[in-house]
């Protein structure tokens, strides 16, 4: 007898949660941990473009939208980089190898990494935004000869709060990228910049008329960030950001992630910003 | 090349210094003077006088308040190209925290009471001064807001 999730149909079917396993768990901060899980169909991997997300069911809490944070290259798991903040999370961060969730995705936009090729690139991550940009940064480094000038500049609460530090001292040490850290506060053991990431843009040497930006952060920090790019002469074409919202059904069908015209989970999460500079920061969206 | 030349002429390239009139940069460099301060050593302390302020042209400089039990906590860094410090220019004239090298750091130290003679008799100097320092201290302010929003936080 062949199970339901195994039929054809119903494995077809994007809302119709597959099962998975988890092959690692790692801790990141204190509050953000990091899944690697077994992929569906292991034959096929399970192929995504940067900046998309599915959604994870934890059987018996329930199913909550988390972005890819592995390599694109890499599709025979599926790696989730998660904060521990919810009635999801909190007992996701609870499970241990072996244990088994619902995954069905990948869902939504990603990063315009085609379009993007021969530009310079300005990454720009704020606390956990870093990992939905992490897969373009892997995607970034694999293909290092398509793109220009790469700038990775990242804001987190202090030192201890940074999302995985060691990588982003490894990407530093490289010598064809540059990679900028900045923390709200820290103590005299931290020897990095204190303040905000906006600081730090006028320092990147990407060329404003061939930059395409890309963000990811709260909402705020990337409010602030744009306005800051603009002032660089960076234009609202030429950054996209990601945007987060109550995202349930992830196929464009139950509204909760409604923005306007779009559907977050459908249009988004990645946007390109002029096409919803209206919508940001509407204080009734 | 002389020791005066070579001062006007650091404070000409300084990023801080962007279009100022040859008339000021003289005037500034009446009032300046290489300095250097090895890891760890204090620009400036928390209540002292403010009576010099630097443009930093080589290493990074943090800024501290020291907040008991917890230790110097690190608000602010400042790094080459960046002015450090405006309680010179408004009173009581007193650093409201401490300033420490991260590293070796070089500057252009200014006497800040030196220069704020020259303001009180040259109206137009006060004012290149100030639109340079006004926005200075915006983006401190901004940034300061920002940063007590703790918009990076859990939620």
């Amino acid at each position: 007898m062949v199970g339901a999730a195994g039929t054809g149909l119903l494995a077809a079917d994007p809302m119709v949660p597959r099962p998975v396993s988890i092959r690692r768990k790692q801790r990141e901060t204190h509050d953000t941990f990091t899944l690697t899980l077994d992929v569906p169909d292991p034959e096929r991997g399970l192929p995504f473009v940067p900046g998309q997300f599915t959604m994870l069911y934890l059987f018996g809490a329930g199913e909550v939208p988390i972005s890819i944070s592995g390599d694109p290259a890499s599709p025979m798991q599926l790696v989730h980089t998660i904060r521990a903040v919810g009635s999801v999370t909190r007992p996701l961060q609870a499970l241990q190898q072996g244990s088994m969730l619902g995954v069905r995705g990948p869902f939504g936009s990603g990063w315009p990494i085609e379009e993007a090729r021969g530009r310079d690139i300005l990454v720009i991550a704020g606390g956990l935004g870093l990992a939905p940009l992490r897969p373009l940064v892997y995607h970034l480094l694999n293909r290092r000869g398509d793109y220009g000038h790469i700038s990775i500049v990242c804001g987190a609460r202090s030192p201890a709060d940074i999302l995985f530090r060691h990588e982003l001292e490894r990407w530093g040490g490289r010598f064809d990228v540059d990679v900028a850290v900045i923390v709200d506060h820290a103590t005299d053991t931290w020897h990095g910049d204190v303040g905000v990431v906006t600081r730090l843009l006028d320092k990147s040497r990407c060329e404003p008329a061939n930059t395409r930006a890309m963000i990811c952060g709260p909402e705020i920090m990337m409010r602030f960030s744009i306005r800051a790019l603009n002032d660089l002469g960076i234009s609202d074409e030429q950054i996209h950001i990601s945007m987060e919202r109550n995202m349930q059904c992830a196929i464009g069908m139950c509204g909760h992630c409604q923005y306007g015209p779009a559907f977050v989970c459908k249009d988004g999460p990645v946007f390109r910003f002029d096409r919803i500079r209206p919508l940001f920061g509407a204080r009734e969206i | 090349m002389s020791e005066l030349h070579n001062l006007e002429q650091s404070i000409r390239e300084h990023p801080f210094a962007e279009g100022m009139p040859g008339r000021y940069i003289g005037i500034l460099t009446g009032c300046a003077r290489h300095a250097e301060f090895r890891e760890g050593t204090f620009l400036f302390r928390e209540g002292e006088s403010a009576d010099t302020f630097y443009w930093i042209t080589a290493g990074k400089v943090a800024m501290e308040l020291d907040a008991p039990p917890r230790g110097a906590i690190r608000i602010d860094t400042r790094a080459t190209g960046d002015a450090l410090g405006w309680s010179w220019i408004v009173p009581p004239y007193r650093w409201f925290c401490d300033a420490r090298a991260v590293g070796e750091v070089r500057a252009l130290a200014f006497n800040g009471v030196c220069l704020r003679g020259q303001l009180d008799e040259d109206p137009e100097l006060a004012y290149e001064m100030y639109r340079r320092f006004v926005p200075l201290m915006y983006r401190s302010l901004h940034a300061t807001q920002l940063q007590l929003l703790d918009v990076y936080g859990a939620g």
